[in-house]
């Protein structure tokens, strides 16, 4: 399986690196732009099927190492190539 | 009275910190690696700063799951000191012994200056009587803006859980935290360095009062009333 962890700064917490990135967009004339906010993709590749064990042990390194829950949010999908 | 200085690969301030506890301080200090999974005697563990592992991931993300960190969290739960400095800081959060999280600075500069740090009344050693109304203290890190939520943040003014704030806020930090401790009382985060402020040829000497201040929490020979030990030139 291929699985794609989506890490983004928390809706409440600012993003001084989104921030910076939009006044940056804003410059090259995009001026449509609402917000911009910067997370990470972290790309895993695991063996075996998706259960619902596997879901929430996938949850749980999701928010004990991959995201800090005080911080940041976390969504992910999974594609069995 | 023992200190234990944790080095992790990539801990760069771990032999200023052993040098104001070992010099400075005049303390047995010695270091433990972070794949150990004892840290023998000590009385206070230093969570030292750096780039531990790169700060890949987030800055302190790896470094909680060394071996060493289990038994910090350990000693820590039975009120063992800990002095967490800048990015110890950071690994003591995400460690979950110190609420809260560190966060790009909000100007997204590497920032590295001596700040002045209003002292907050929080412990009998840690307050504007025992340090003055404020230290110097250098800082020098990119990701020292600290974030919690308001319930959070309402929980660490009621605690008097704030060490130390920002006269002029370097990082963006919330209410201009630099340094807080936990509800117990026995672990201490900061991001500015003590260790880099006590030598004559630094830009301050203060950081000998805050590590003094850490100790003398268990240690009361170490409270301010007490003589300065001589540091050596």
């Amino acid at each position: 399986m291929k699985i794609n962890v989506f890490v983004t700064p928390k809706k409440n917490v600012l993003d001084p690196q989104g921030a910076a990135v939009g006044h940056a967009l804003e410059s090259l004339g995009f001026s449509r732009l609402k917000s911009t906010r910067i997370g990470k993709l972290i790309e895993l590749e695991v063996e075996g099927e998706d259960s619902p064990e596997f879901r929430s042990r996938l949850d749980q390194v999701c928010r004990d190492l991959l995201s800090n829950p005080i911080i940041e949010d976390f969504r992910y999908e999974i594609a069995s190539r | 009275m023992k200190v234990a200085v944790l080095q992790f690969p990539g801990s760069n301030c771990d032999q200023d910190a052993f040098h104001i506890f070992a010099s400075g301080l005049r303390l047995p200090t010695r270091y433990v690696w972070h794949k150990d999974t004892f840290l023998g005697e000590a009385d206070l563990v230093v969570i030292p700063g750096g780039f531990s592992y790169g700060d890949y991931l987030r800055c302190g993300a790896i470094a909680r799951f060394s071996p060493v960190m289990a038994a910090v969290r350990e000693y820590a739960a039975q009120g063992g000191l800990v002095f967490a400095i800048c990015n110890g800081f950071q690994i003591a959060c995400e460690a979950g012994l110190l609420p809260g999280a560190l966060i790009r600075n909000s100007s997204l500069e590497f920032r590295c200056l001596t700040c002045e740090l209003r002292v907050e009344d929080s412990t009998e050693s840690f307050n504007a009587g025992a340090l003055g109304a404020t230290v110097r203290v250098p800082i020098a890190h990119g990701e020292g803006n600290y974030r919690i939520d308001e319930a959070g943040l309402a929980r660490l003014e009621a605690n008097r859980q704030i060490l130390f704030r920002y006269i002029h806020n370097p990082n963006g930090s919330i209410s201009g935290i630099a340094g807080i401790r936990n509800e117990q009382g026995n672990v201490f985060g900061m991001m500015p360095h003590p260790e880099r402020a006590f030598e004559r040829f630094h830009s301050s000497r203060d950081g000998l009062a805050v590590a003094k201040a850490v100790l003398a929490t268990r240690f009361p020979e170490f409270s301010a009333k007490s003589a300065v030990p001589v540091v050596p030139v």
